[in-house]
């Protein structure tokens, strides 16, 4: 068995909001294996961002954690105050937003944000951090540090101010790193760079990785394991060759088949209607208003985990063993043929 | 170039040695298009992709005349729509070209109904009559999938899927025969995505549409299009169709541009070797780099020594 670094039990997060509670997650179960990367993949709104808000307690002020914990290291980071997430935010779990150009003080010079961090938090000197920053520079893969450590973000392209988040996000030894949709507005080949370089540094310095997008090819690039997570609930679990060649749930299904991949010359399938309201969330299963596949149970009550294998797990009544038996859509079932014969060759 | 397979079929739009530059400063110029040709044919999709700062809005925007071409010609049914265009031919190109727009949220006007924003184009165009404005607004609702009572509602009351819809019956209204579509779906959901990509797709065929499809998304623009256009520093590097494209890519940045594709397989995935283009791995110091033709309907923008080197690759001989 893995060592667990980080374990989510039962988590809610609700908003309040003029409009009324806003149930962004409801009930999120999932455990973080040091050393693995584990990819927490769904739609807009589905609650992803929030969880590892959560975990670093950066919630917006009308947020309210209902239940669950938060165990890292054996104590219960939903119970932190402020001063406490001081010493591990950034030092113990840091974080790379979606957006580098927001996410970098436009009027400070690269070098001193690097080094900003290891001055006030590791008590380094000045020339100690500078050493540092180079170094990490150097690592996240950009050429010239010496030159560069003087610039401002705005003499940087998305990819290279891409890079310096990391940098930054890497200057505190921290154990795990948070990636909240790292490449999505970067360009591709920009992209494939910056995710070989986030599944580089992961090995060398052996850090645990939460990787969160919408993009499924993206994960089956970086991801040793996935959440889907849809309407604040996760639904399926497992490794990524098990969801991308075993999915089991019904909105992973949608979700794979509503892709285009290369060879894709069918009509797309697309999931019709729009997310549920997360005020009122439906009673029963969350996806059963655009599911094709809905039981009359899926509109009473909410569906279980169902045990796959010891890794994948998804809920969905069709798991069930007094369920009809129902195959994954024709179109994704070639595909999945298609891949694998190609594995083959 | 072209013209033996481009005789045969109806060319819609030709573009021909097309640049626009922008002024950066006092001395310096952007060349955002630099010398671009090609042809679309009546009915295809045509797609254009690239990285960003490519060029390739640039060359949406100029099309339909947001900008004003630095140099170059544009011809729509034979007709030229680029440079000064008397009242007449600029009607012309309002009426029968449009476009649809990446961000949704910010192409609308959010203090106009959904009404208002669709119908504001038939009224620059003199219909003016409110009973048929209004009529043309709920047949063109329902064409895109949303309901006669959203006529009457804001922008900010619709999710991004549904914005996306407003834009493209905005675009409908005037029944085009011509469509720029820059990034229509870059900013939607994955499940969204689909709906608005099939939309584009059923509207296409029904009203006899010619799309000009913009995105970085290759996985998108593959599925979506009969031939596609890689443009690379405001070059169009290379133009085949999807599938020859894919399939036996020639020059090094699009094969560096389809490597990069992620794709939803762990296992070839993670296998798979990754290429990136350097454009110093181009001289053209020496020899002029031109666009041509290296297998029928398959162009790249290449220097002599390099076509040498690329028929070699595809193991053409002579």
């Amino acid at each position: 068995m893995k060592e667990k670094i980080l374990e989510v039990n039962n988590l809610s997060v609700s908003f309040k909001t003029y409009n009324g509670l806003v149930r962004a997650v409801r009930g999120v179960d999932f455990t973080l294996h040091k050393g693995e990367t584990l990819a927490i993949v769904g739609e807009s709104g589905s609650g992803k961002s929030v969880t590892t808000k959560a975990i670093l307690g950066i919630l917006q002020k009308n947020a309210v954690i209902e239940s669950g914990e938060i165990l890292y290291n054996g104590e219960d980071l939903t119970k932190y105050s402020e001063k406490d997430f001081y010493k591990i935010r950034g030092k113990e779990i840091s974080l790379i937003f979606q957006d580098p150009l927001s996410a970098l003080n436009p009027i400070m010079k690269i070098g001193k944000q690097i080094t900003e961090a290891l001055i006030l938090k590791e008590k380094m000197s000045h020339d100690a951090a500078k050493k540092r920053a180079l170094e990490l520079m150097e690592m996240v893969g950009i050429t010239n540090p010496e030159v560069r450590y003087e610039q401002y973000p705005f003499q940087f392209s998305g990819g290279m101010r891409q890079r310096i988040v990391i940098a930054i996000a890497l200057a505190s030894n921290a154990k795990i790193m948070i990636c909240d949709e790292p490449t999505t507005a970067l360009d591709v080949t920009i992209q494939a760079k910056i995710l070989d370089e986030i599944r580089h540094i992961k090995e060398t310095q052996h850090l645990s990785v939460i990787f969160i997008t919408h993009d499924l090819g993206v994960v089956a690039n970086m991801a040793d394991r996935i959440c889907v997570m849809y309407a604040g609930r996760i639904v399926e679990v497992g490794t990524s060759e098990e969801i991308f060649y075993h999915p089991a749930h019904p909105y992973t299904w949608a979700l794979l088949s509503s892709m285009p991949d290369l060879e894709t010359k069918e009509r797309l399938f697309s999931i019709p209607g729009t997310p549920p309201n997360m005020i009122y969330p439906p009673k029963g299963d969350a996806f059963a208003e655009r599911n094709q596949y809905a039981l009359a149970i899926d509109f009473e009550e909410e569906p279980p985990f169902f045990k796959l294998s010891d890794t994948h797990y998804a809920a969905t009544w069709l798991l069930h063993p007094s369920a009809p038996k129902v195959e994954m859509p024709k179109v994704l079932a070639d595909r999945i043929a298609r891949m694998q014969r190609k594995e083959h060759i | 170039m072209g013209q033996e397979n481009g005789a045969e079929r109806d060319k819609i739009l030709e573009i021909k040695n097309l640049s626009m530059e922008f002024p950066v400063s006092r001395h310096e110029k952007l060349k955002a298009l630099n010398n671009i040709s090609f042809d679309i044919y009546r009915g295809e999709n045509f797609g254009l992709v690239g990285e960003s700062g490519c060029g390739k809005t640039t060359l949406g925007r100029t099309l339909i005349r947001l900008y004003d071409p630095t140099a170059g010609e544009v011809l729509f049914n034979g007709k030229c729509i680029s440079g000064k265009l008397d009242k007449e031919a600029r009607n012309y190109v309002v009426n029968h070209l449009s476009m649809i727009f990446q961000d949704p949220i910010s192409s609308l006007n959010p203090r106009m109904t959904v009404e208002e924003i669709i119908a504001e184009g038939l009224k620059t165009r003199g219909i003016k009559d409110k009973e048929e404005c209004r009529r043309r607004v709920r047949e063109i609702l329902d064409k895109v999938g949303l309901l006669p009572e959203h006529a009457t509602r804001y922008p900010h009351e619709f999710s991004g899927g549904q914005r996306q819809r407003i834009g493209i019956a905005r675009a409908l209204v005037l029944k085009p025969e011509f469509i720029i579509a820059d990034e229509p779906v870059s900013a939607l959901d994955v499940s969204i995505q689909a709906q608005v990509i099939n939309l584009l797709m059923d509207i296409k065929k029904e009203m006899n549409l010619t799309i000009l499809f913009i995105a970085h998304d290759l996985a998108v623009v593959k599925y979506f299009s009969d031939r596609i256009g890689v443009m690379c520093f405001g070059n169009l590097v290379e133009l085949a169709d999807a599938d020859e494209l894919y399939a036996h890519p020639v020059h090094p940045y699009t094969k560096a541009l389809l490597s990069a594709i992620p794709q939803p397989d762990p296992l070839s995935e993670k296998e798979k070797k990754r290429l990136y283009y350097d454009p110093s791995m181009n001289d053209y110091s020496k020899e002029e780099p031109s666009f041509q033709e290296i297998t029928p309907g398959h162009f790249v923008y290449a220097s002599a020594s390099e076509m040498e080197k690329y028929r070699k690759e595809l193991g053409i001989t002579g």
